[in-house]
């Protein structure tokens, strides 16, 4: 070292040092500090600048900082006071800058100490700063100081703002502090790539220490936006560069690598150059193996999607890693395929999950897949079999598309598993992450065209001659068609005007209808039959309701003979139909078959539907438009003239007072809608009660409570429309609280689906049921609810359920039960 | 079993057959014929039928006439029905001369004469082809051969020489066509697509010549919409046309033309021609009012065509333009065939059409030249 320049260095500091104490006593301008600062300066110089410095002399020159920054301003000659802070070691002036920053009394002023640092960061500093920790780092520094020195670099946004509060330049604000640094790192990491050229040993451990820092406290994105790119370029074709990266992201210590990986893979364009920055680390580190195999795929599920083919096209980018990508696959199949998983992980994460595979899948080789295919099979029949089982139709398709995708690729040429289900923006862009190819594939779409092009070659029989005779357009006939021009026309043609569609008669009665549904044979009339069925019961409800029973059981039993476009959708109009018509020994009828033996599910949730059809028509005064004047031909009005009468009566006078009025506006005058009373009310009992009878009572093909829980789901969504439609009914009380009793017995649910159904029917309840009787008949049950929801207890669906629906629809009860206590607090004051 | 004459007095409005409209009729008569029927809206209506044959008891599937023969001869029309009996109808009395039992009681569903009347081949549901000798009286079937085919693919049958005859069937193998010469029953050869290719059954065969004594080619439309023209005598395929989206139910070729027809279950009939490298090219097609056609038949002379619809009409088209002509409302069930005469007299030749209503009808139409 500097041997010589040292005692010096001493003298000359101590001097100086003195000289400030006297000339803040004195308070006088005098040329002493002036000098010993220049002193101070050029000896610095002589000894080959602070990092030549020992300890000693740090420690000297720390004092005389100190010393300096408690000076009073007019004892420090402008210019040279502020070389010594920049000039002087790093480490040293930001600390001392730092505490002049808290400290009142005759020195630095706050605000100075603030320009001060600003000038320091501006000055490039911060990277002689780092690169000086890398040295002391090097040669054994003392850790303690370390940490300090760490912690001030990293903290020096919140130090300074904290201190200055309102008046914080915006240099320090975090979003401009953090890029700086980022530029002082690249900085010192471009020093250190110069000295390993030079043949130098050198540490990198202190900026590793600074990036794991900055990184978990949340600045990645301030920090790795300057570094990442900067990083990407370099690394392209230098190794040493390389090799610096990877030593980088190794020496974070463990606690802090989570965090530095995650800002990595988020922020790498692609899986290459991600590959490129960590190297291996996934194989070296078990920390950053455990976040990258484990944590960021299995316990989180917020990254997008560019951030899962990143890691996992890194994780396929070397021989190394690949081993992990398959155990990998392994384990995101377990999930997958796991029962418990799909009943209880929300749905979004198992998107994540299977996008995941998906990717997986798309990077595995044809002898990886060879290797593993019993175990993709096995897991593949677990999965498809739990996502089938989901009353979530998201989570069943999801199934399908990634049974389908595993199939795919596991019989490349045997059949593949192929489900129908409808399209949409989500299947499309799983499926596509499946074709998508690794980055460094070369010629991605070859073999997937040479394939069409040989089935194309397969269909035409004769391949050269067919090729235009494919193409269905008319060829316009040439030269012959003059000739023919008039060849026809001698042949008169007939009238032609009764060729048109062909029209099946339907039967006229309804009785014609039952017999033509039960015994006939002739296909198209049974078809005219189904089609004109619905309005021919609207037409006649009087002959309907002789025969609605039978009727109601025809309809429930109708299978599609034919295929009949909207088929199902034509049943259940006219089984609506007939129950409106008829509802009460119709919805007797159908209620009492939903829970008794030999019905398929897909019949059960038809009866479902049909209640819910025509309890919402049968509530709806606007439907009545049309059937209103079957009315006039039902029996109760007809033994009731006098509703008649008075009707006509009413129109008279309105017709009277009309005509002897003079109106002076013109505006038309509003016509209220015709008022009607609510049909549904009077029979909703019929529809509601009956439901809720045997729901416990598992038949040997019907078991609500166990496997049948899509039904079930169906049944709670059922009940709360038609809670939701009893509106003012007298039973509504009734209904209510038997209501709530079957939500209490059902609360812990496995299936989402059920619970959705069950927030629904209290919502419901609390809209339909009348705030006092809800008070006076079922306080406890609705406090019990209230816990169960999440107003006091821990173990409320507001925060614990995990499904997102759910939670909402919590969350919006208690919002109606809390409406609910205002209504009731403002009514008796 | 007897054929009732259509009545044609004045009367004739109230004792229609069912499905004819006679108010129309009435509306109709004072016109003029043939001068007004330029004015639009005012054509004529639609003939009603001549004659209609009844007492088959059972749906009639094909119909064949034999017309052609010396003053002697009387004019014959054979039908095929579902209930195995093939029936000979004399047409001057309108009467039923003879049944024929050959099919085990099983439908037959095509009947050709080869040569005069009294030289038959029918086809049945049985899987049999039977060749009958009708001569003097005799009902006796000579030969017959085992197609094992259990589609509806009626046979095609085409002369080569005085006694020699080539005839095209559906083979056992689900897309195959067989082809046998006739009466010796010798193969010719078996027709089958490319491996790998998804035709389906063969649906309707039309064999034929260009002229006499050149190469025969066969047309055949398959269960996928296609139709194939193979040369028969390298059983080989020469053009293939997807011309439908369901399976060609009928098709007939016009050779003098190089240009055919078929008909599926569509509402579409195709036309289209065969040009010189014998490709088939779609020429032409027609929208049906409603789907389903189950027979095409052209004139002999060309000039017309006639096809039988599900939809129980029959409608007769212009052959060279394919202009409507007339559409005949008669029967009350789908139309299963039709059937033109070869008779020498322009002015007699007939259409007949059998329907899934056991009736057959007999249509004079655009007899004068």
């Amino acid at each position: 070292m500097a041997a010589p320049a040292g005692p010096e260095l001493e003298r000359v500091l101590r001097e100086a040092a003195a000289a400030l104490g006297r000339a803040g006593a004195a308070e006088g301008t005098g040329q002493g500090p002036a000098a010993a600062l220049g002193a101070v300066l050029s000896a610095l110089s002589a000894a080959g600048g602070p990092a030549a410095l020992g300890e000693r002399e740090r420690a000297q020159f720390g004092a005389f900082l100190r010393s300096l920054a408690r000076a009073p301003g007019a004892a420090r000659p402008d210019g040279e006071w502020q070389r010594c802070f920049l000039e002087g070691p790093p480490g040293l002036a930001l600390c001392i800058l730092l505490e002049a920053l808290g400290s009142a009394g005759p020195g630095l002023a706050p605000r100075e100490a603030a320009a001060m640092l600003e000038r320091f960061l501006r000055e490039g500093r911060l990277s002689a700063l780092l690169w000086d920790g890398c040295q002391q780092q090097a040669h054994g520094g003392c850790p303690e100081q370390q940490d300090a020195l760490l912690n001030r670099i990293v903290c020096l946004p919140e130090h300074v703002s904290n201190k200055l509060q309102g008046e914080n330049p915006p240099v320090f604000f975090p979003q401009n502090y953090f890029p700086l640094l980022g530029a002082a790192v690249l900085q010192v990491l471009q020093m250190i790539s110069d000295s390993l050229r030079g043949g130098l040993d050198c540490s990198i451990s202190f900026v590793s220490h600074v990036l794991g820092k900055v990184c978990i406290h949340g600045r990645q994105k301030e920090i790795l936006g300057v570094l990442v790119p900067r990083l990407t370029e370099l690394t392209k074709s230098d190794c040493i560069w390389q090799r610096i990266c990877w030593r980088l992201v190794e020496c974070v210590p463990e606690r802090w690598m989570e965090a530095v990986v995650l800002g990595f893979v988020q922020r790498a364009p692609g899986s290459d150059v991600l590959s490129r920055l960590l190297g291996n680390l996934v194989v070296k580190n078990k920390k950053a193996q455990f976040v990258v195999t484990q944590k960021v795929l299995l316990l989180q599920y917020g990254h997008t999607t560019a951030v899962l083919q990143n890691l996992l096209g890194y994780l396929s980018l070397d021989s190394l890693r690949r081993a992990l990508l398959l155990r990998v696959l392994q384990e995101l199949l377990e999930t997958w395929g796991s029962s418990s998983a799909v009943k209880h992980s929300p749905p979004e994460q198992q998107l994540y999950i299977s996008k995941a595979i998906l990717i997986c899948l798309s990077h595995l080789k044809e002898p990886e897949i060879e290797s593993c295919r019993q175990e993709l099979l096995t897991s593949m029949m677990e999965g498809v079999k739990c996502h089938l089982d989901s009353s979530l139709p998201q989570l069943r398709r999801l199934g399908m598309v990634v049974a389908e995708s595993i199939s795919s690729k596991i019989n490349t040429e045997g059949p593949v598993l192929k489900f129908e289900y409808e399209e949409d923006d989500e299947t499309r862009e799983l499926r596509s992450l499946l074709v998508q190819t690794p980055p460094l594939c070369v010629v991605p779409s070859l073999p997937g065209d040479d394939r069409s092009e040989k089935a194309g070659a397969a269909l035409p029989l004769v391949p050269e001659s067919n090729k235009k005779s494919q193409t269905a357009a008319p060829v316009m006939p040439d030269k012959e068609s003059d000739a023919e021009l008039d060849s026809d026309d001698d042949l008169v043609p007939y009238d032609m005007s009764e060729d048109k569609e062909l029209k099946i008669k339907a039967p006229v009665y309804i009785r014609d209808c039952i017999e033509v549904l039960t015994g006939s044979e002739d296909v198209d009339k049974w078809e005219a039959t189904v089609k004109a069925l619905e309005s021919l019961i609207r037409r006649n409800p009087a002959a309907t309701r002789e025969v609605s029973v039978e009727l109601a059981k025809i309809l429930l039993h109708l299978e599609e003979k034919t295929c009949i476009e909207g088929f199902v959708e034509l049943r259940q109009r006219a089984q609506v139909a007939v129950l409106t018509t008829d509802p009460i020994p119709v919805s007797k009828y159908l209620t009492s078959q939903f829970y008794s033996l030999n019905y398929s599910l897909r019949q059960r949730m038809d009866i479902l539907d049909v209640l819910v059809l025509a309890a919402q028509e049968l509530s709806c005064p606007k439907f009545h438009g049309k059937p209103k004047h079957s009315d006039a031909q039902k029996p109760r009005i007809q033994l009731l003239p006098g509703n008649d009468s008075s009707k006509d009566w009413r129109r008279i006078v309105d017709e009277r007072i009309k005509s002897k009025t003079r109106r002076f506006a013109t505006r038309q005058c509003h016509v209220e809608p015709a008022s009607s009373p609510n049909q549904f009310s009077s029979v909703a009992g019929h529809f509601f009660f009956p439901l809720l009878q045997h729901f416990d009572r598992p038949l040997t093909t019907f078991d609500l409570l166990g496997e049948d829980h899509l039904v079930l789901g169906r049944l709670v969504h059922t009940l709360a429309v038609l809670m939701y439609l009893a509106v003012n009914a007298v039973a509504v009380t009734a209904m209510g609280k038997a209501l709530l009793e079957f939500v209490w017995t059902l609360r812990f649910h496995t299936d989402s689906y059920v619970r959705q159904g069950l927030l629904s029917c209290i919502s419901s309840l609390l809209l339909s049921v009348p705030a006092e009787l809800l008070l006076a008949d079922m306080t406890e049950e609705l406090l019990e609810t209230q816990s169960w929801l999440g107003a006091a207890s821990f173990a409320d669906m507001v925060e614990k359920d995990p499904d997102g629906d759910c939670r909402r629809l919590a969350l919006q009860n208690l919002l109606l039960m809390e409406n609910l206590k205002k209504k009731l607090e403002a009514v008796p004051s | 079993m007897r054929a009732s004459r259509r009545p044609r007095d004045v009367t004739r409005g109230a004792r229609r057959p069912p499905g004819s409209r006679g108010d129309r009729r009435i509306i109709a008569a004072p016109l003029p014929p043939r001068r007004r029927s330029f004015i639009a809206g005012m054509a004529l209506p639609p003939p009603d039928p001549q004659f209609v044959l009844r007492g088959t008891s059972a749906a009639i599937h094909t119909l064949h006439f034999s017309c052609g023969g010396q003053e002697p001869d009387l004019p014959v029309l054979f039908s095929g029905s579902e209930n195995g009996l093939i029936h000979v109808w004399n047409l001057k009395t309108h009467r039923v001369d003879t049944a024929l039992d050959g099919h085990g009681r099983k439908s037959v569903y095509c009947v050709e004469t080869m040569g005069g009347k009294d030289r038959l081949l029918s086809q049945g549901r049985d899987q049999r082809i039977c060749l009958w000798d009708l001569a003097e009286g005799r009902t006796s079937v000579t030969d017959s051969v085992c197609t094992e085919h259990v589609g509806f693919c009626r046979c095609s049958l085409v002369q080569l020489a005085q006694g020699r005859w080539l005839m095209a069937t559906a083979a056992k193998g689900l897309q195959e066509v067989q082809v046998l010469e006739l009466p010796s029953k010798t193969s010719v050869c078996t027709l089958k697509p490319e491996v790998g290719a998804k035709l389906g059954m063969p649906m309707c065969l039309k064999l034929w010549q260009l002229s006499c004594g050149s190469q025969p080619l066969l047309l055949a439309g398959y269960e996928d919409g296609s139709v194939i023209l193979w040369n028969v005598t390298m059983g080989k395929a020469l053009s293939q046309l997807i011309c439908h989206q369901e399976p060609v139910m009928s098709l007939d070729f016009d050779s003098e033309r190089t240009k055919g027809i078929s008909g599926s279950s569509e509402k579409v009939l195709c036309i289209w021609s065969l040009n010189e490298q014998q490709n088939l090219q779609v020429y032409k097609t027609h929208e049906l009012v409603n789907a389903g056609i189950s027979d095409i038949t052209i004139r002999p002379d060309k000039k017309i065509l006639a096809t039988a619809g599900w939809d129980h009409r029959i409608r007769i088209f212009g052959w060279k333009k394919l202009k409507p002509l007339a559409v005949l409302d008669y029967h009350t069930a789908a139309v299963h065939c039709v059937s033109f005469s070869e008779h020498r007299n322009p002015r007699e030749r007939l259409l007949a059409a059998g329907s899934r209503d056991q009736r057959i009808s007999l249509w004079s139409l655009y007899t004068q030249s």
